[in-house]
């Protein structure tokens, strides 16, 4: 099977662009990678039109994979790791306290 | 000791880890091979062997030692004695393991150890498997040639200038070239099944919900799946008997009975109804893939079963829609890694904690990990939400509908795995969306959440193929049993690389 010529519709997502996704979640980038991610982004994001094709009008989205039925437990407590355990991943500690540097302003 | 028992030991030690569980199980349950040997016959090969493939990110020399000797007290009072109990294996390494280094092969997870184990890995444990290793794998599952991988590439072991497929890459070399006797996978997109055909293993996609995802570091929680792979069906039913079913850690896990497996397999496949969907043998394939594929089918029809043609009309969407879930899932489950609690941490100079988050994450994730998170926020942002990602759920039902539509006419349905054997290394790293191309047949089972085998059936210029069965949800034992009787007849399953 080829993949069909997605329906053209003039779009770019810029180097800006970019920038900007890319500090909502959080990622550092440097200015030649916006670069050639924003032509990559352009090209696959393009790619996605395809879906216009599809007459999606009074179609439900799926919102589950296999069962639509809830699953309930009895809401007890159970054991669950150690604090012991859980701190001998955690990167920077300050006595029984997970540290990380200043999340609010000081003002 | 009498002669023919020397005779044995000696040409089975000298290739005791090319055993299959099951010829391993019976020389083991019957004494004449200990765990121990087999295990050590497996490091040893391991050793010798992997240099070339690069198919481990950890070898876990001591404890799988330590494993094999508790195997063999087991097997001496016969307490609890499993078809696992003292079988070698390894897993992909996005599957927690309690104080083994679990990376997903990525810079961001590379010292991390779990304090806890995944389900699977407690129910293999239970039974008695060696755990040897880690497989490599694209990182965070995020490819399909394992060369995503931060720390190095995997070789194919049929071609060492080729990749092995992936994302389970280091899973699907590892089997092939008799380094454990069995993997586990985890397969979003075709990741199980796509290295399996690229390396001549048999590799199941589960049902999702089949067997927990407790522990299994997520890439698209909807979509994820952990399933066997191994040196055929028969193995894979094995291992499957062990890790199906319902977890009390895993909500979405489902309550469904398990069957017996391996009692299934011998049941005959005559009258049961084959589809083959009319969009999966369009242009593009190649043509040694088409005519093993065809030569499969007339195998599978001589065996009794009725061929049918069907369709599945929503194919060509399949890829937008898996990307454009995958993207946005995992965009959110990704989220986790921000340098606080666990992995990698680049605090130096940061003055408050989105600093960390940048630095940490900048530094942590590859550049296609960094791609699929920020197409993830886009497509879930305000004013994309609806055009991509709902559009995408909507399309998804379409084809869960053609999939159900398929299965009232059919038991199961047969179709490439792949449209190529496995390309040559660094042929597709440059363009992204080439890539994603290759998983065009592997992807739309994930969506609907169906499950699917992939069998070797023939060989093009050389390099394995691959066929898949797909089946309705939950039925796996219909899948192995057509695939059992398949690999009855024919010895495409049996080949192995020669490693130079």
């Amino acid at each position: 099977m080829t993949p069909q010529e997605p329906a053209k519709i003039d779009f770019t997502i810029d180097a800006n662009m970019v920038k900007h996704v890319a500090f909502l979640v959080r990622l550092g980038i440097l200015e030649e990678e916006a670069q050639a991610f924003s032509h990559q982004f352009t090209a696959i994001i393009d790619y996605f039109h395809l879906l216009n094709e599809v007459d999606t009008q009074n179609v439900k989205p799926a919102c589950e994979t296999s069962s639509t039925q809830n699953v309930m437990r009895p809401d007890e407590m159970q054991p669950s790791m150690s604090r012991q355990d859980f701190m001998k991943n955690v990167p920077h500690q300050d006595g029984p306290f997970v540290q990380v540097p200043l999340v609010f302003d000081e003002e | 000791m009498s002669r023919c028992r020397w005779f044995l030991m000696k040409s089975s030690i000298m290739e005791l880890y090319n055993l299959s569980i099951r010829a391993a199980h019976d020389l083991i349950s019957k004494k004449q091979v200990s765990s121990l040997e087999l295990t050590k016959a497996t490091l040893d090969h391991i050793h010798n062997t992997d240099p070339h493939i690069n198919a481990f990110v950890t070898v876990a020399d001591e404890l799988a030692l330590e494993q094999a000797r508790q195997a063999d007290r087991r097997l001496q009072t016969g307490a609890k004695v499993t078809p696992l109990t003292g079988i070698p294996f390894a897993v992909k390494d996005c599957i927690s393991t309690n104080a083994v280094r679990t990376t997903c092969s990525s810079k961001i997870l590379e010292n991390y150890i779990p304090q806890y184990n995944a389900t699977v890995i407690d129910r293999l444990a239970d039974a008695g498997a060696v755990l040897v290793g880690k497989h490599n794998m694209d990182e965070f599952g995020m490819g399909s040639s394992c060369e995503n991988s931060a720390f190095f590439i995997t070789h194919n072991p049929w071609d060492l200038e080729r990749v092995p497929g992936g994302s389970s890459g280091g899973s699907a070399a590892a089997v092939t070239a008799s380094m454990g006797a069995f993997a586990l996978g985890e397969d979003t997109g075709g990741s199980i099944r796509m290295p399996a055909s690229f390396c001549n293993v048999t590799g199941l996609k589960t049902t999702y919900g089949r067997v927990s995802r407790y522990g299994l570091i997520a890439l698209v929680s909807s979509f994820d799946s952990i399933g066997p792979m191994a040196r055929d069906a028969y193995d894979c039913a094995t291992v499957l008997q062990v890790i199906a079913g319902q977890d009390p850690h895993d909500a979405t896990s489902l309550p469904a009975p398990v069957p017996d497996y391996l009692q299934n397999l011998e049941k005959p496949v005559k009258g049961l109804r084959l589809g083959i969907p009319k969009e999966y043998f369009q242009a593009g394939m190649e043509p040694g893939v088409e005519s093993s594929i065809r030569a499969a089918i007339r195998t599978l029809e001589e065996l009794g079963m009725e061929i049918r043609e069907v369709s599945l009309p929503h194919t060509k969407y399949g890829l937008p829609v898996y990307y454009l879930v995958l993207f946005a899932e995992a965009s959110a489950n990704l989220a986790r890694f921000d340098g606080t609690r666990f992995g990698l941490s680049v605090i130096e100079g940061a003055e408050n904690v989105i600093d960390l988050y940048l630095q940490t994450r900048r530094a942590g994730f590859g550049p296609e990990v960094k791609r699929r998170i920020m197409l993830g926020a886009y497509v879930l942002s305000a004013g994309y939400y609806d055009a991509y990602y709902l559009k995408a759920q909507k399309v998804r039902t379409l084809l869960r509908q053609d999939f159900d539509a398929a299965f009232e006419l059919c038991d199961a349905l047969v179709a490439p795995t792949c449209p190529t054997t496995a390309f040559k290394l660094g042929e597709k790293t440059d363009d992204p969306l080439t890539m994603y191309l290759s998983d065009i047949y592997v992807v739309a089972t994930n969506p609907a959440g169906v499950p699917a085998l992939s069998l070797p059936c023939g060989f093009s210029n050389a390099m394995p193929v691959g066929m898949q069965l797909i089946g309705k949800h939950l039925s796996e034992d219909v899948l192995l049993q057509i695939g059992y009787a398949y690999q009855s007849v024919t010895d495409w399953h049996l080949k192995r690389p020669v490693i130079v």
